[in-house]
């Protein structure tokens, strides 16, 4: 049995998008190797001219690109990094990024939303930052986007799943892969996020900081497998006590 | 008594006068800023978790100064979580060295008798065009603080300029009023560098002694104005060693930290500029040495953690090379501070000596080396 991720009609085998930008670009082939990744972002804004240093050439052929608009303020903004990341030929998915926040880069969610429907109108595959709320992603879906990624916590921030009981709701109740953009710290965090039932998992920071960036890389792929595997195998019922009467409370039922 | 002009009421007919208290509130916290009634334990408890303003304070304390090591730790966690292991290259041009003021500690002072220049705008792409070649996609225009020969226009043209040939401008002039920061923007510049030099109002008037500059208030609202007209982010700045460096690093800091709360959007970053101890200074106590210049770096890392830091090309490669990644995530490369220098055509002096000489690759290599990966272009023109 196939157990691929399905995204705006694209399939992937990898359940982990690597972000980018934090590490070296010579590191970026071996990262990409060991974690086993088939889809990463980059920063248009550091893609946006020639010269040395521009990650799209250290990107290895057959990696499926995920543009972000970083540095976009409002929809119109990121709408216009998007285009400029088609031009430079990073294909249609668009990792949407709006931020009106320099201190904790959280996104404005009412603006993602607005930004969807034009961005889904122009034929891109949308896929936003989000702060996990149920009535936002909703309206994010509706809009057209092909994925939800919801924070897990402050980007950059390595706290791990801090908004863990909204993404569940989220996980239950959309229809669209439910990604965990950021916040995730560690393999542990990552296989819980995949435990839950979330897509897939996106990290950047939590690699960029390791000792060992691209054997760490190592660590969340298979941190991720073993959660999804999990999450396939149904987790077993965890017991609690009070839960559990020794006779059954509906025991006198008769004419069944 | 010495007067202090911080009032609108002291501006120019030509100065624009905004409705803000952020002056007001930084200097009446910075008022109350005593570092000597920091302990080792007030340091320590700025380092358990954010530091808040209490805890800056505490960390721009003498007795933080001891515990550097331990405060540098945690430093370069925060700035590997915000910023990875990349550090932004960018060279500054200066275009003019004009100026119409009278700064007591300044080599572009009126009355110094140095060669004067002001590029005429094909000497400006000339030297631009030298820029260039070296591969760098970020520049900072200077001049002079002198509306006279280097105006709001002429400034426009030297950011129009630059666009044909970099992606980020920033300038760093006089302060300017919106409007006029609104046009410059228009032109292609998002952001703006100001020095308040020291935020020390009363030692401000003993070394500002005359041009516009020395109104005090004018030129601290000038991130606020260049906020409001639209640019993507602002750059603060205390001449170290002018005043109680102390106190200058903690209003700095606040003036940052309060504006970056009245405009969340607003990209933040400090410059590390400083005045060199002097031999026969008996102000030791002010005296701004490589550990109080790390010292006040780490602060700012600590305080605002998200928040950008250029090291200067005053310091030597040494020290520029280990406090990038550490605390500073901006370089300058290749730096020549004299008129037309760029380009081998030098006609005017320079505001001071640079202790850097290096060019862009060795400054990319010096980065490698050390584990960091420089880069050029982190910007998009919207």
């Amino acid at each position: 049995m196939t157990d691929e991720l399905v995204i705006g009609g694209h399939r992937f085998n990898s359940r982990f998008i690597l972000g980018s930008g934090k590490f070296s670009l010579d590191m970026t082939r071996a990262v990409i190797e060991n974690g086993g990744v088939e889809m990463a972002t980059l920063a248009v804004r550091r893609a946006s001219s020639e010269g040395e240093g521009n990650i799209l050439d250290h990107m290895p052929k057959g990696i499926t690109l995920l543009p972000n608009t970083s540095g976009a303020r409002n929809a119109e903004e990121a709408v216009r990094i998007a285009r400029l990341a088609r031009e430079l030929g990073c294909g249609d998915f668009i990792k949407i990024e709006i931020i009106r926040d320099t201190k904790y880069l959280l996104p404005d969610n009412r603006e993602t939303i607005r930004a969807i429907g034009m961005l889904a109108d122009e034929g891109f595959i949308p896929m936003p930052y989000m702060m996990p709320d149920l009535s936002a992603a909703r309206d994010m879906a509706d809009a057209g986007a092909a994925a939800i990624m919801p924070l897990g916590a402050p980007i950059g921030s390595n706290k791990g799943i801090l908004t863990k009981d909204f993404i569940r709701i989220l996980v239950e109740e959309i229809d669209l892969p439910i990604i965990v953009d950021a916040g995730i710290g560690r393999p542990s965090q990552a296989c819980e996020a995949m435990e839950m039932g979330c897509a897939a998992v996106m990290a950047n920071t939590a690699i960029a900081t390791a000792g060992d960036v691209a054997s760490m890389a190592k660590a969340f792929r298979m941190a991720i497998e073993a959660g999804r595997l999990a999450y396939l195998s149904g987790l077993g019922r965890v017991l609690e006590k009070r839960a559990e009467a020794s006779s059954p409370l509906t025991g006198f039922l008769e004419d069944r | 008594m010495t007067r202090l002009w911080t009032d609108a009421e002291d501006y120019g007919p030509s100065m624009e006068a905004i409705d803000s208290d952020i002056m007001d509130t930084v200097l009446s916290e910075a008022d109350g800023f005593d570092p000597s009634s920091y302990t080792e334990s007030d340091v320590r408890r700025a380092l358990s978790g954010d530091p808040g303003i209490e805890g800056f304070a505490a960390l721009l304390s003498p007795a933080a100064g001891n515990m550097l090591e331990e405060i540098a730790v945690r430093a370069r966690e925060e700035t590997r979580k915000h910023f990875g292991n990349s550090v932004c290259m960018f060279t500054p041009i200066y275009t003019s060295n004009y100026c119409q003021n009278n700064c007591v500690y300044c080599g572009f002072n009126i009355h110094n008798k140095i060669r004067r220049a002001c590029l005429t705008p094909e000497e400006v792409d000339v030297e631009m065009a030298a820029i260039a070649e070296s591969g760098l996609k970020e520049i900072l225009i200077l001049t002079g603080e002198s509306r006279a020969r280097s105006d709001v226009e002429y400034i426009g043209m030297c950011v129009e300029k630059a666009s044909e040939y970099f992606s980020t401008i920033g300038i760093e002039v006089y302060p300017m009023n919106t409007d006029e920061y609104a046009y410059i923007q228009r032109k292609g510049a998002d952001y703006v560098t100001v020095f308040q030099e020291t935020y020390d109002a009363e030692r401000y008037a003993e070394l500002h002694l005359a041009g516009p500059k020395r109104i005090f208030s004018y030129r601290f609202n000038a991130q606020e104005r260049a906020i409001r007209a639209g640019m993507r982010g602002v750059a603060f700045g205390a001449l170290l060693g002018l005043g109680d460096f102390r106190k200058d690093a903690f209003a700095c800091g606040l003036h940052a930290y309060h504006l970056q709360r009245k405009y969340p959007h607003a990209e933040i970053s400090f410059s590390l500029p400083r005045f060199r101890p002097f031999i026969n200074n008996e102000d030791r106590v002010n005296q701004v040495h490589e550990p109080q210049l790390l010292q006040v770096s780490l602060a700012y890392r600590l305080f605002m953690p998200f928040a950008g830091q250029t090291i200067s090309t005053r310091e030597r490669p040494g020290f520029r090379d280990n406090i990038v990644g550490l605390t500073a995530t901006k370089i300058s490369a290749g730096v020549s501070v004299g008129i037309g220098e760029h380009s081998g055509t030098e006609h005017g002096d320079g505001q001071f000596v640079i202790s850097d000489p290096r060019g862009v690759d060795e400054i990319a290599d010096a980065l490698r080396q050390h584990g960091l990966q420089p880069v050029m272009t982190d910007y998009v023109r919207l």
